[in-house]
């Protein structure tokens, strides 16, 4: 297996080897030593290929990614999996802001807690947090689905367009145009795949479905804030 | 009494005007805010208020048609491996396929590329006719990231990311459902026929610290081959300058309050940010005091119409300019040949700005396959790449007259101000002294 040590060898080195994979099918997994917070680890990723990263990230660790199955040893900084187009990118730890922001698909694991924003402007992207998340999580979301197994902050889903939003605890408030809704038979069927994927333990039928009332999908005065 | 006493004649009210009491008439009926695409439409200080003072006895000119006057920019050679080289300091400003149609999308490309420059996506990804018929492309990062994707990314010949623009700094877009057909749904992973809302602020950074880190995101999933522009509209320029150049752009696009928009509010396009003349000089002092002027490179836009706005924005300091309703002016918008139709639409050439309802006579800000089939991508090329040509040759006629052999040496010295506030503005005398208001040492 492929160590990478990241404080000896640099970020650029890192990055460019793994861009290098780009149309192969790596045999070997490739891990991560000494990444000490770092931005930008494993972007732009575009192969099936296996990365661990063994210890803890800062921003938009496996941003943009396409293919590749990132597991983060650690907790993670903001953006973790932005614009994530396919692959899965598991972390271990916690998760700080705009957790999958954008993204188009793929699937993102925090098995711990993740932070506001998580999910904002999501386009397709399957996020399942194992722990709590913020504020404002869901925001503008678009395509995709977000499962929470803890408790869900302030003004989720606000502005929801088409993302699906389903939490198993709490929802401290809902944002603007998002309402719940009933929990049919292919939602459970939904939410226990992905849960499966996601290694959680969590029963389907413990969740709340929410989605968008499509108030605010044309402009009408009443509805303005 | 006499019946033929003078009367009072009727006076219109400077402060309620008949365009202002139209306008409160009907926002009392619909409840609605106005919305509109283009610029800035009310008089503010341009280009229109300086000159250019030729060479005579002090300075002596280059001959008018044989000798050279060079027009070509280099964009992006701060950290970039492959820079873009550009005939012409001139390019095309980010226009959206969705707010406008494929086909003036396809001519926009075709007509930059005849003419050696760039053009630019826009909100809602990159199309393969634009990619195909663009030799520089540069691919807009936007709040929204509709379609944004790293193949696509990686197309591009530089990533400009979007901060902000003139006509709405702070704002966001929008695109009304009249044109969110199929395949621009499609493009932006929303449903058909809604209003689509495009976020103020990007969704996963906030501040210069936080777009630092976004563009070392962006240098690494492109290997650092290509420049990565910031684009701001124009408000604080001296600091949003400075801070886009702390976060590690290689180019600041700096967009002034008469450029335009697909669609956003009237109040919003007409009261906030700044003019764009007012916006080139402390945007030039940001650089110098950071000794990066000309390292990194500004791009001037909003207003920009001939080769006297290209020469005059390039003598305060920019590196090039661009333009976006001056090409849509020269692909055929607002063309009186169209009257009959600005007539059904309660309008007329060269007035009409309700681009985002779809209905566009000219098929540019339309997504309805009639109208946009009235512009032919390659008669529409042809005439951008003949206004690009006309744009540059004036501005280079003007440069010799003021002796210089490029266009680049254009400088303030060359230029003197009509008005006070130009002056102030530009920094440049009031025509006729050697003073502005501001100027250091003068006391006022």
């Amino acid at each position: 297996m492929p160590t990478y040590d990241l404080e000896v060898n640099g970020l650029r080195g890192f990055n460019a080897a793994l861009h290098e994979l780009a149309g192969t099918t790596p045999n070997e997994p490739w891990e991560l030593v000494n990444p000490k917070g770092s931005h930008a680890i494993a972007v732009g990723l575009d192969a099936p290929i296996d990365v661990t990263v063994a210890g803890s990230t800062g921003y938009y660790c496996g941003g943009m990614n396409k293919q590749a199955t990132i597991r983060v040893a650690g907790s993670v900084g903001p953006g973790v999996a932005e614009n994530m187009m396919s692959g899965t990118v598991i972390v271990e730890g916690d998760a700080s802001q705009y957790a999958g922001a954008t993204g188009h698909g793929g699937l993102l694991v925090i098995k711990g807690n993740a932070s506001s924003r998580c999910g904002i402007s999501m386009k397709g992207i399957d996020i399942v947090v194992h722990g709590n998340i913020g504020h404002m999580s869901a925001f503008m979301g678009q395509a995709g689905t977000l499962v929470v197994c803890g408790d869900a902050g302030d003004a989720l889903g606000d502005s929801l367009y088409e993302a699906r939003l389903f939490v198993r605890g709490s929802v401290k408030s809902l944002g603007a145009d998002c309402i719940e809704k009933e929990m049919r038979p292919e939602h459970l069927e939904l939410l226990a795949d992905l849960l499966a994927r996601a290694e959680s333990d969590a029963r389907p039928e413990e969740f709340r479905r929410y989605g968008s009332a499509r108030k605010l999908y044309n402009f009408n005065i009443d509805n303005a804030y | 009494m006499s019946n033929d006493i003078p009367r009072t004649v009727p006076i219109q009210s400077a402060t309620f005007s008949n365009p202002v009491n139209a306008e409160i008439r009907r926002a009392a009926a619909t409840g609605i805010y106005d919305i509109r695409g283009g610029g800035a439409k009310r008089h503010v200080p341009h280009f229109d208020d300086l000159l250019f003072l030729g060479a005579s006895v002090s300075r002596y000119p280059l001959e008018g048609y044989r000798e050279a006057c060079g027009t070509g920019v280099t964009l992006g050679t701060r950290f970039a491996q492959n820079p873009v080289e550009l005939e012409i300091p001139i390019t095309i400003a980010g226009m959206s396929f969705g707010a406008l149609s494929a086909q003036a999308k396809e001519a926009l490309g075709r007509g930059a590329t005849l003419a050696g420059t760039s053009t630019t996506t826009g909100d809602g990804g990159m199309t393969p006719e634009e990619r195909g018929h663009s030799k520089t492309l540069v691919y807009q990062y936007l709040p929204s990231r509709y379609g944004m994707n790293p193949d696509d990314l990686r197309k591009a010949d530089a990533i400009e990311v979007v901060v902000g623009q003139g006509a709405k700094p702070g704002g966001g877009g929008m695109l009304l459902g009249q044109k969110i057909d199929d395949r621009v749904a499609e493009m932006r992973t929303l449903p058909k026929g809604i209003d689509q809302r495009s976020a103020c602020r990007h969704p996963d950074w906030t501040g210069p610290d936080d777009l630092e880190i976004k563009i070392l995101e962006l240098r690494e999933i492109t290997g650092w081959k290509v420049p990565i522009y910031v684009k701001v509209g124009a408000t604080r320029p001296y600091y949003d300058v400075a801070l886009a150049v702390k976060a590690g752009a290689d180019v600041v696009v700096i967009d002034g309050m008469q450029g335009g928009t697909a669609a956003t509010q009237d109040v919003f396009i007409e009261h906030v940010g700044i003019p764009t003349l007012a916006s080139i000089r402390p945007a030039v002092k940001a650089l110098q005091d950071l000794g990066v002027h000309r390292e990194v490179q500004l791009v001037v836009s909003g207003g920009i119409r001939n080769g006297a706005d290209v020469a005059k924005a390039m003598a305060l300091g920019a590196d090039a300019v661009s333009i976006g309703t001056a090409a849509m002016v020269a692909l055929g918008d607002n063309d009186p040949k169209y009257e009959d139709d600005y007539q059904a639409l309660g309008t007329t050439a060269g007035a009409y700005d309700d681009w985002h309802e779809g209905n566009d006579p000219a098929g540019i800000t339309t997504q309805d396959p009639v109208l946009a089939a009235r512009l032919d991508p390659i008669e529409g090329g042809r005439r951008l790449r003949n206004y690009l040509s006309v744009m540059t040759l004036e501005a280079q006629t003007i440069a010799r007259a003021c002796g210089h052999n490029h266009l680049h040496n254009l400088e303030p010295e060359d230029l003197c101000a009509l008005t006070m506030e130009a002056a102030a503005m530009a920094q440049v005398p009031l025509a006729g002294t050697d003073w502005y208001p501001g100027k250091p040492g003068s006391g006022y």
